[in-house]
């Protein structure tokens, strides 16, 4: 079964779905070892925290992960082995890592993309009230996944 | 093996206690952790301090890895210190410049303890 929303996108990026699960997947089971879950379809959870990495050359787009609050700080409390119910600033510097690590684990897994593809410093945005615009030439990537019942979203906006 | 000093340049505050904890579980004893968020800061670290091993991103503001270790050759107290990069560029290009730069092992993230202690320990024995 796939995680991912597969309805927009075209064939030339649908291939890259199940590498953009995998890399994320990675990521929490070597820096966590947690094991991240299918995301029930249709669940469309608030989500407080959004990271972002941006990708420049041979592929040009932003890579986000969004996840809620008490998300944010569990995977902080997991990185680091400290108290699950923090709310410092090392939430969103966990969450930033996270996003930077997938971008560049996805990267890696593709032929020829990964000596052509930098990546910038992470971004953290926290909060609802806002909106994301992101001047994508294709249909989004997106895998839905979750941790402990918590989701996390995935989302490879593609520019060229 | 003695326990070392060793300096930890990332600009992810989380990230360098995450390589400092795995430098613990990897059996490597740390008598001292020095931290720095860019190339710049852990060069002007470097002017005031001795290490035995530098582990250094790539990725990062100011001044970002690559240009560090370019740099670390015109500080008196870097001179023979091993340089191990960890970052997320995984790609043949960055590798082939680290390295050529003087970096004496590169792990990519994410990574898992058995990386760590495969690539750094020895390198502290000096085998590589």
């Amino acid at each position: 079964m796939n995680t991912a929303t597969e309805s927009h996108v075209t064939d030339e990026h649908k291939d890259w779905i199940p590498l953009l699960d995998l890399a994320t997947r990675e990521v929490f089971q070597m820096m966590m070892s947690s094991e991240l879950g299918l995301l029930d379809t249709g669940t469309e959870p608030n989500m407080d925290i959004t990271s972002m990495v941006g990708l420049a050359g041979r592929l040009c787009g932003m890579l986000s992960v969004r996840c809620t609050q008490k998300l944010g700080a569990l995977i902080a409390s997991k990185m680091l082995g400290t108290d699950p119910d923090s709310n410092g600033p090392e939430v969103a510097d966990a969450c930033g890592e996270v996003a930077n690590m997938v971008a560049g684990n996805f990267k890696n897994k593709i032929s020829g993309l990964n000596d052509g593809c930098m990546l910038s410093v992470p971004t953290v945005v926290t909060g609802r009230d806002y909106s994301l615009r992101s001047l994508a030439d294709y249909p989004a990537l997106e895998v839905r996944l979750q941790l402990e019942g918590m989701p996390i979203v995935v989302l490879l906006e593609i520019h060229s | 093996m003695n326990s070392i000093r060793a300096l930890i340049v990332d600009d992810s505050s989380v990230m360098r206690k995450i390589v400092e904890r795995s430098l613990n579980q990897a059996g490597i004893k740390l008598a001292e952790v020095l931290e720095a968020g860019n190339g710049a800061e852990a060069l002007a670290v470097l002017q005031a301090s001795k290490v035995d091993l530098i582990l250094c991103d790539i990725n990062m503001p100011v001044m970002d890895g690559l240009e560090f270790i370019k740099q670390l050759g015109s500080v008196e107290n870097a001179k023979g210190v091993p340089v191990v990069m960890i970052t997320t560029e995984g790609s043949e290009a960055h590798v082939v410049q680290a390295l050529s730069s003087g970096a004496r092992g590169y792990i990519r993230k994410p990574f898992t303890q058995e990386q760590i202690r495969e690539r750094v320990l020895p390198i502290l024995a000096g085998q590589t």
